[in-house]
């Protein structure tokens, strides 16, 4: 019996080669890389709006940074900080977006943003560890700028919600990077290379303030 | 009985096939100006509203987080409520409140969510039933201003009752300790995105 079902094995595999069902493979991800787009739900405007949302965050290397930024230094002040400081900063970034969208207007929103990467940078690298309302107050006070500047940015014909949205959720994936980046701060090198990433983004903060003031 | 088993395909029907599979025309699936039927139009009418979608998923997650008894009441109060609001809402029309009631709801329940509040049952089923008589009202006189199907309604109500088993089951299922974590977090991503949509609505 068991004779028979080796012989059906062979028999499958026969004429099938590993390097032809390799090439195969090959020639199928090849493929696929030229896929057309299948648009299955056209709504005016809707897609373009979320992925504009989603790609806005991502487009200004002073937002990235000082997204990041906070992820490092929630990963670096442990529990509660590591998720209070993400679960804060979309919220009072909401506040700074709503003053935006209602004609508040915020002086200095380039220096605030600036300000954030450098301060939040100089608080990874210095390793600095102040109560956790101050923590999140810090955090929380810049937020208002970052909303404020890019929040509002909607393209005309796009779905407000959806890009709303996609601002949101890119902004938290930018803290999920920090956070799973700063999670090497377990290691005794980690930590200094957490502090060494805080360095940078302050350096990037001072940079960006240079161009806000002058 | 051949023994021999069936002979394996040949190579160059795979290749032709994923070939084929590589150039999809329009698909075209969600008809908008046929439609699928009343009852599906209205469950797709309601995964495709983000505006209903986010604050009932809020809900659910709410649910969930106070517990099995949490969830299940959140289960059967929003959408029969939902139900009984979109009829009066067909019969009866209603104001138009469509452009502020999603993003307070959505900073409401995003709040508690974020903040993971212990809420009372009864707090928490006058919530569930509140999002429901809103939305479900505002659905219905939707559903009478566009002219459409009354079974849409009953799509919606079903499609309610489906998002909502889905979030509060895996939050009340899930035994991991992040689960309450990322509840919170997505509940602040609501609550975020409820505040823009006000701004958004309140600009104009």
């Amino acid at each position: 019996m068991s004779d028979q079902r080796d012989d059906n094995a062979r028999a499958a595999t026969r004429g099938q080669p590993g390097t032809r069902r390799n090439s195969r493979a090959a020639l199928a991800v090849f493929l696929c890389c030229f896929g057309l787009p299948a648009l299955a739900h056209v709504q005016q405007g809707q897609a373009a709006g979320f992925v504009t949302g989603m790609l806005h965050p991502v487009s200004g290397l002073d937002h990235v940074v000082a997204m990041v930024a906070v992820g490092l230094w929630g990963a670096q002040l442990g529990a509660p900080a590591i998720w209070l400081l993400p679960v804060t900063f979309p919220l009072v970034m909401a506040i700074g977006g709503f003053l935006g969208l209602v004609g508040v207007p915020l002086p200095g929103v380039e220096v605030g943003i600036a300000l954030s990467a450098l301060l939040l940078g100089l608080a990874v690298a210095l390793e600095w560890r102040p109560p956790l309302w101050a923590a999140v107050m810090l955090v929380g006070f810049f937020a208002v700028f970052h909303g404020h500047a890019h929040g509002t940015e909607l393209p005309p014909g796009e779905s407000g919600l959806l890009y709303s949205l996609g601002f949101v959720v890119a902004t938290g994936c930018l803290h999920g990077v920090g956070i799973a980046t700063g999670l090497v701060h377990r290691w005794d090198a980690g930590r200094i290379a957490l502090r060494a990433m805080g360095a940078v983004v302050a350096t990037t903060g001072v940079y960006f303030l240079i161009g806000a003031i002058s | 009985m051949s023994g021999r088993g069936r002979p394996p395909p040949r190579p160059w029907v795979w290749t032709r096939c994923v070939w084929l599979a590589l150039w999809p025309a329009l698909a075209s699936a969600h008809l908008v100006t046929t439609g699928l039927g009343p009852f599906y139009d209205g469950i797709s009418h309601f995964f495709l509203s983000l505006d209903d979608v986010l604050p009932v998923l809020a809900m659910a997650v709410l649910g969930g987080l106070q517990g099995a008894a949490g969830g299940r009441r959140v289960l059967f109060a929003l959408p029969a409520a939902w139900a009984m609001a979109s009829v009066a809402g067909l019969m009866v029309g209603g104001p138009d409140i469509t452009a502020v009631t999603p993003a307070l709801s959505a900073i409401v329940l995003g709040l508690l969510v974020a903040t993971d509040r212990r809420l009372s049952s009864a707090m928490l089923l006058g919530l569930a039933v509140a999002l429901g008589l809103l939305h479900g009202w505002m659905n219905g006189a939707a559903i009478a201003a566009a002219n459409r199907g009354t079974l849409a309604l009953l799509g919606i109500a079903c499609s309610t009752f489906v998002a909502v088993a889905i979030a509060a089951g895996a939050v009340v299922a899930s035994r991991a300790p992040w689960m309450r974590v990322a509840a919170r977090v997505a509940g602040s991503w609501i609550a975020a995105v409820g505040l823009l949509l006000l701004g958004w609505s309140l600009r104009g």
